[in-house]
């Protein structure tokens, strides 16, 4: 029964980009033109890197956590 | 010693579809509290060679005077010095960005060096970016009285981010983090208590002894919104979990509001985590557990900081010629850390075994910098 459920599971990721791609490329809802706040400096994630990645420092150093504060990307696609 | 939080920031900082922008940063800070002192400079710049290629390079130094609570409590107060060198590249072709990074860091007795790559690609109308990272760190363990000890620290991250715009005043960021550490984990000045009838405190102290690996897993969430009257709200969450039991929760609000020239940021940050399992603020007896540690980072702790932050831009592209210079801010922030330990005692107040206090920490962090682009 469980190796019934995980093989299940484990067929999802393929189900889920079949039926993306049966949808068709998807269009960006969000358009170019409709980007100007977004491309606004106060939107950056992360807008000061040297101190950001300072102060990620400070708190790797004072707390048992650390990992998954990474900006990934950081564009917003607005150039 | 921690280099992750760099090595992490080295990998996340790919820009998919279009390269960062030149720039260059001056940067100051001061860390001041809990006995601790450690202040110096940090330097970055970045430059664009040609159309697709992005060169950057960092110098970091820590001065550091320590009278820390684990110091006056079993060693003499310190100072030390920590370097630290990067150099890394972006390349872009097309809507992907490839980036690798070198990163070396140098104390008296510790040597980093960590090489990290990650990929970028921007998807379905620019409104997505993936990015899949990489980082390997080879570091090296010494003691200063002790020139023939020297222990090997192997640490690999694999990360796995997700920016994706939701509407046009909302941007998100999902990103999942592994990092596995093999090798010497323990500091080794550090020790741990035990209970010690012989003695006249009623404790002694031995080395403390960690696991030789540790694997954990972070999955962290942020999303920040346009207001309505040009400002700008963030709120993110991260969950923690590895294999010494640590399990974290670490939740942010910021407020960003521009002002003419200047931007006025607020954020607090909350921070709670459990304990290590082989941690103990008083062990029964020597020798007690397979493995011991009594590090405070490792105890069950809660954490609140506030930060204000003031930029100024004293210049902008207001049509005069600056020369090569584009714009330029100066910003000043400082963060004030409260943490609460809920099992590590304060061995200074000198109080009968059992009975001291929980220790606190306070800490004030300081940044100064001048910003540049070009």
């Amino acid at each position: 029964m469980k190796r019934t459920l995980r093989y299940r599971l484990s067929l999802l990721p393929l189900l889920a980009i079949l039926g993306l791609s049966a949808c068709g490329p998807i269009e960006p809802w969000v358009k170019p033109y409709e980007r100007d706040r977004l491309a606004d400096p106060i939107m950056a994630l992360d807008g000061d890197p040297v101190s950001s990645s300072y102060l990620q420092h400070v708190f790797e150093a004072r707390e048992g956590a650390r990992g998954g504060e990474g900006s990934a990307g950081g564009g917003c696609g607005c150039n | 010693m921690t280099l992750s939080a760099l090595l992490l920031a080295m990998v996340g900082s790919a820009f998919a579809g279009v390269l960062p922008e030149d720039r260059a940063d001056v940067l100051y800070h001061l860390y001041d509290g809990g006995g601790v002192q450690i202040d110096g400079p940090s330097i970055l710049v970045r430059k664009k060679v040609g159309k697709s290629v992005s060169l950057v390079g960092n110098y970091y130094l820590d001065m550091v005077s320590s009278a820390s609570i684990d110091v006056i409590t079993t060693a003499s107060p310190y100072t030390e010095e920590r370097e630290q060198w990067s150099l890394g590249m972006d390349y872009l072709r097309g809507n992907t960005t490839m980036s690798v990074n070198f990163v070396s860091s140098v104390e008296s007795d510790y040597d980093a060096e960590t090489v990290s790559f990650s990929v970028s690609q921007d998807m379905f109308g620019d409104l997505t970016t993936l990015t899949l990272g990489y980082a390997k760190g080879t570091d090296l363990v010494r003691r200063s009285d002790d020139p023939d000890f020297e222990r090997d620290l192997d640490k690999q991250v694999y990360s796995v981010g997700l920016t994706q715009i939701l509407t046009k005043n909302l941007i998100s960021t999902l990103n999942f983090e592994t990092m596995t550490d093999e090798g010497y984990l323990n500091n080794p000045y550090r020790s741990v208590r035990y209970a010690d009838s012989g003695s006249a405190l009623g404790y002694s102290f031995e080395p403390e002894l960690y696991p030789n690996t540790r694997t954990s897993n972070a999955v962290g969430i942020r999303a920040r919104y346009f207001l309505p009257y040009r400002a700008a709200i963030e709120g993110e969450y991260r969950y923690f979990i590895d294999t010494w039991d640590i399990e974290g929760h670490t939740a942010s609000l910021s407020y960003i509001h521009p002002w003419g020239d200047f931007t006025f940021t607020g954020k607090f940050r909350y921070h709670n985590q459990t304990a290590a399992h082989f941690y103990r603020d008083l062990f029964p007896g020597s020798q007690a557990t397979n493995f011991r540690g009594r590090d405070k980072e490792i105890s069950p702790l809660t954490s609140y900081t506030f930060m204000l932050k003031a930029a100024y831009e004293f210049l902008n592209d207001d049509g005069n010629d600056w020369g090569f210079l584009k714009r330029g801010s100066v910003s000043a922030s400082v963060n004030v850390l409260h943490v609460d330990y809920d099992d590590f005692s304060d061995l200074t107040a000198l109080a009968p075994i059992g009975s001291e206090p929980l220790y606190q920490l306070d800490a004030n962090i300081f940044q100064l910098f001048f910003s540049f682009w070009y």
